[in-house]
């Protein structure tokens, strides 16, 4: 007789909890006395990808050094809506840096617990996209560069969300913004721009870059742990969808950071000293019209004068993403290759 | 409190913030209604005991079962399963395994000697249950249940109706049957086998019954006029089964032909298989598509090396040859004759061609209205007259065992409430769970490598016992394939997914709950809820 133990759970490993499976392989959202990093009462908008996504990274990193970390925390959306004098959001030590130098006011924390001792003490230092990929950048690349023991965070919503939606070097290509109109013969953010601050930080030989999104909290979960299992040097990209700026309902915030990922427009992987270890590969491939058409920053796509040129090159980027990283197998059944 | 310079308030923290007043929609959890509970005819709650069963819970498991139908093992093997129909979980991949758990937990709850609830509280009231086929002793169970008392008579030797008379044994083991009824019979109730009444209102009076329940079947074979020699065997399929049933089958020859393309038709020829009939060919009018059994005894059916001659009538029967028409099916899809005609040599034809129900017991029963051989029954199952209920294949329905434990149910609630000069309360149900409503994403994918096994099992189903061990894995396996449609199964979603921290998860089974304080109503629980049991409703402004 040929038996099999039954691994199957009524929702495997995609929802945050799960009644069937014990405590210790939840997830750290599941667990009723979860930090909650940031609190309630927060000012950010409704569905607010950042703020979910702050709270997976922060939690997780509690979780993984028992509950001592410093975070620092650049100017931005993240900043502004969660400690608007004299109230907090924050349960956990925190500071808040200028827009361009979180990098380096980390680099300092760092140092300074290590001069006093305190090396069980962990660092995480946080941005938005406008504060990692430009602003900060300069500050970022010198962190790197030395190899500083701190965990950067960048939470990627594609743009300056908290002073009107400007562009960024991480607004995608065809995308409106207050800086990049839908106007003209090529309407939105140009191609051809813009910065893949993941692959530069791997440039760095670093010992961990990993992307994420708020789609998939076991992955970003396991990404956070194993980042604060190593010391030195590491970068973290979130995906964290923006209702306000990306024009798309609130209730949808989740579901198209599954999208960018099923499309291949966000490729999600790990690397270690600059070689990828991990992707994560699509489950349910989309085409990128599921996901363009939910934002109204990409709505100039559709409609009475399509672009379905534009909606073409958009899907090379998507289909390149995909050959680059390996994120279609023919099988499946197997979530995780390695590269 | 000393402050730093320049500070000039103490930090406070946002919880003083109530974000919960920029909302304009409020999220709410909602139950409802499964399509797997909706289509079971003997009014299962199908998803609450796979729900148990998910966790290993077998006997909490079968005991929700045998809240509403106390046959769990005689159905996992003979229901026809409308649940796994209308399952949702389809439209991801397959169908869950229902009838093969609820067979699981029922030979389970055998195994283990697990009893059904006791007899309620003598009301001192008393019925009559003529019938003891599955409608009887689902009525006789729910009265019992309610505390009234029961005389169940049946005309035949044995209790189980059509079960026992009907169903061949290789559906149904004897033993499982047996044991089934007898919890039943346990509960304390008076049984007067070969006993036939022959009025019922007479009956009635004569025991002094407060009311009556009528579930005789429907067990007349129903005869066409073929030319037939003499010494031709013909014989009706429910004679037949019956006979064989009693362990006195009649003698068929090698070569059976089955005339009738139900259910009965299927079992009549795998039953004259088993007896030893080299051949054994059903001869049906219309086509596969039409045919009136379910496909699953088909499949069965080819398999033991049944055939079907389709588009075919029986014309006459003459000393071992057999004379077919040809038929073809008209534009509105009726058969109608060819003229053309072809020979099988036979020994013997049974006929199964559906049954009619005996109702002479009614013929002084004024008020009972009877249409078309059956009895008008309202929604309570009472017929026209007062105290008289019916159900089973006696009133107009599919005739299956199913549905029929349901009438039984539903019968005793209604006799229930008529004794007691009460309405039956109507029972509130919930919006369907359709399949839209679902976020299947987050139901993992069921691995490729169990499928094979798992089907093999489930079409063992319906035969032999399956090797006890693998039956346990696979029972679980199949309860968790389960997406619970429109009922929280606390999968911690809602309360992962808000970026607000304004679902409070309350602990075990005790599910979650909104802090209306600080939900911005911004919806994304109700978009992630993976079995849609949230929903959100506009705030009044």
């Amino acid at each position: 007789m040929t038996t099999q133990p039954v691994h199957f759970y009524q929702i495997g490993s995609f929802a945050v909890g799960n009644r069937l499976v014990d405590d210790a392989d939840r997830t750290v959202q599941s667990n009723a006395n979860r930090t909650n990093s940031i609190d309630s009462g927060h000012r950010a908008c409704q569905g607010c990808g950042e703020a979910l996504g702050a709270r997976y990274a922060l939690d997780a990193a509690m979780r993984a050094t028992g509950g001592k970390i410093v975070a620092v925390n650049a100017t931005g959306c993240l900043e502004v809506f969660s400690t608007p004098y004299p109230e907090t959001s924050w349960r956990i030590p925190w500071l808040h840096s200028l827009f361009g130098n979180a990098p380096a006011v980390a680099t300092g924390v760092a140092a300074a617990l290590r001069v006093k001792g305190k090396t069980d003490v962990r660092v995480v230092g946080q941005a938005g996209d406008g504060g990692t990929v430009d602003i900060g950048f300069g500050c970022l690349s010198g962190m790197f560069e030395r190899n500083d023991d701190v965990l950067f965070i960048c939470y990627d919503n594609e743009g300056y969300m908290n002073t009107g939606v400007q562009r960024s070097a991480a607004t995608p290509p065809a995308a409106r913004t207050a800086t990049t109109e839908a106007v003209g013969p090529e309407p939105g953010n140009s191609f051809g721009q813009g910065k893949d601050v993941p692959r530069i930080a791997m440039a760095h030989d670093i010992p961990y870059v990993a992307t994420a999104t708020v789609a998939d909290l076991h992955d970003l979960e396991r990404k956070v742990e194993r980042a604060m299992s190593m010391r030195g040097a590491r970068y973290l990209h979130v995906f964290v969808p923006c209702p306000l700026g990306w024009g798309s309902a609130s209730n949808e915030t989740i579901h198209l950071a599954r999208l960018a990922k099923e499309t291949g427009l966000f490729p999600v992987f790990e690397a270690e000293h600059g070689v990828v270890t991990n992707v994560s590969t699509i489950r349910h491939q989309v085409p990128v019209e599921e996901y363009l058409k939910l934002q109204r920053r990409y709505a100039h796509l559709f409609g009475k004068n399509p672009r379905p040129d534009i909606i073409e090159r958009l899907q090379l980027i998507a289909d390149q993403n995909i050959a680059r990283y390996g994120l279609v197998v023919d099988d499946d059944d197997s979530k995780e290759v390695t590269a | 409190m000393e402050r730093p310079f320049a500070i000039t308030l103490d930090v406070g923290s946002s919880r003083s913030n109530h974000t919960g007043s920029w909302r304009v929609e409020r999220p709410v959890y909602v139950d409802r209604l499964p399509p797997c509970n909706n289509a079971c005819p003997a009014g299962e709650n199908i998803q609450g005991w796979l729900y148990e069963a998910e966790s290993g819970n077998y006997e909490g498991a079968w005991r929700k079962l045998v809240e509403e139908n106390p046959l769990p093992a005689i159905m996992g093997r003979i229901c026809f399963h409308p649940c796994e129909t209308a399952c949702n979980r389809v439209q991801v991949d397959e169908a869950v395994g229902i009838n093969a758990v609820e067979r699981f937990l029922g030979d389970i709850a055998i195994e283990k000697g697990w009893t059904i609830p006791e007899a309620g509280v003598d009301t001192g009231k008393r019925i009559l249950v003529v019938g003891a086929g599955p409608a009887g002793l689902s009525a006789t169970y729910h009265l019992r249940r309610l505390g009234h008392q029961v005389r169940l008579v049946d005309s035949s030797a044995q209790l189980g109706g059509m079960m026992r008379y009907g169903i061949p044994a290789y559906r149904l083991p004897r033993a499982i049957l047996d044991a089934e009824i007898a919890r039943i019979i346990a509960m304390g109730v008076e049984v007067e086998l070969n006993y036939v009444v022959h009025d019922i209102d007479k009956e009635r009076k004569a025991g002094g019954f407060d009311a009556v329940f009528l579930a005789v079947g429907a067990q007349l074979g129903r005869r066409v006029s073929i030319p037939a020699g003499d010494s031709s065997r013909v014989i009706d399929a429910v004679s037949f089964l019956h006979q064989v049933a009693d362990d006195d089958p009649p003698l068929l020859g090698r070569r059976v032909v089955v005339y009738g393309g139900g259910d009965t038709a299927f079992d009549a020829a795998r039953t004259a298989k088993r007896l030893g009939a080299t051949e054994a060919v059903i001869v049906y009018r219309r086509n596969r598509e039409r045919m009136g059994a379910h496909s699953v005894e088909l499949e069965q059916a080819e398999v033991e090396g049944i055939t079907v001659r389709w588009l075919s009538t029986v014309n006459r029967f003459e000393s071992e040859q057999m004379v077919l028409e040809k038929m073809r099916l008209n534009a509105e899809g009726f058969p109608e004759p060819t003229g053309e005609y072809e020979e099988l040599d036979a020994d013997a034809l049974v006929l199964a061609l559906g049954q009619d129900t005996d109702l002479s017991l009614l013929d002084q029963a004024k008020d009972v209205v009877v249409r078309n051989g059956v009895v008008e029954v309202e929604a309570t199952m009472m017929t026209g007259e007062n105290g008289v209920f019916a159900g089973g294949d006696v009133v107009p329905t599919d005739r299956t065992a199913t549905i029929a434990v349901g009438h039984g149910k539903r019968a005793a609630f209604g006799i229930d409430a008529y004794v007691n000069g009460r309405d039956v309360p109507e029972k509130v149900r919930h919006d369907l769970a359709t399949f839209e409503r679902l976020n299947t994403w987050y139901y993992a994918d069921a691995p490729r490598t169990k499928r094979p096994e798992l089907e093999r099992i489930r079409r063992q189903g319906t035969f032999d016992e399956v090797i006890g061990g693998l039956t346990e894995e696979n029972a679980l396996f199949e309860a968790r394939r389960c997406l619970s449609c429109g009922n929280c199964f606390e999968c911690d979603n809602c309360f992962g997914v808000c970026p607000d921290n304004a679902v409070i998860k309350l602990g075990p089974s005790q599910r979650y709950q909104f802090d209306y304080d600080f939900c911005k109503g911004c919806g994304i629980c109700v978009k992630e809820c993976p079995c849609g049991a949230i929903e959100m409703v506009p705030e009044k402004i």
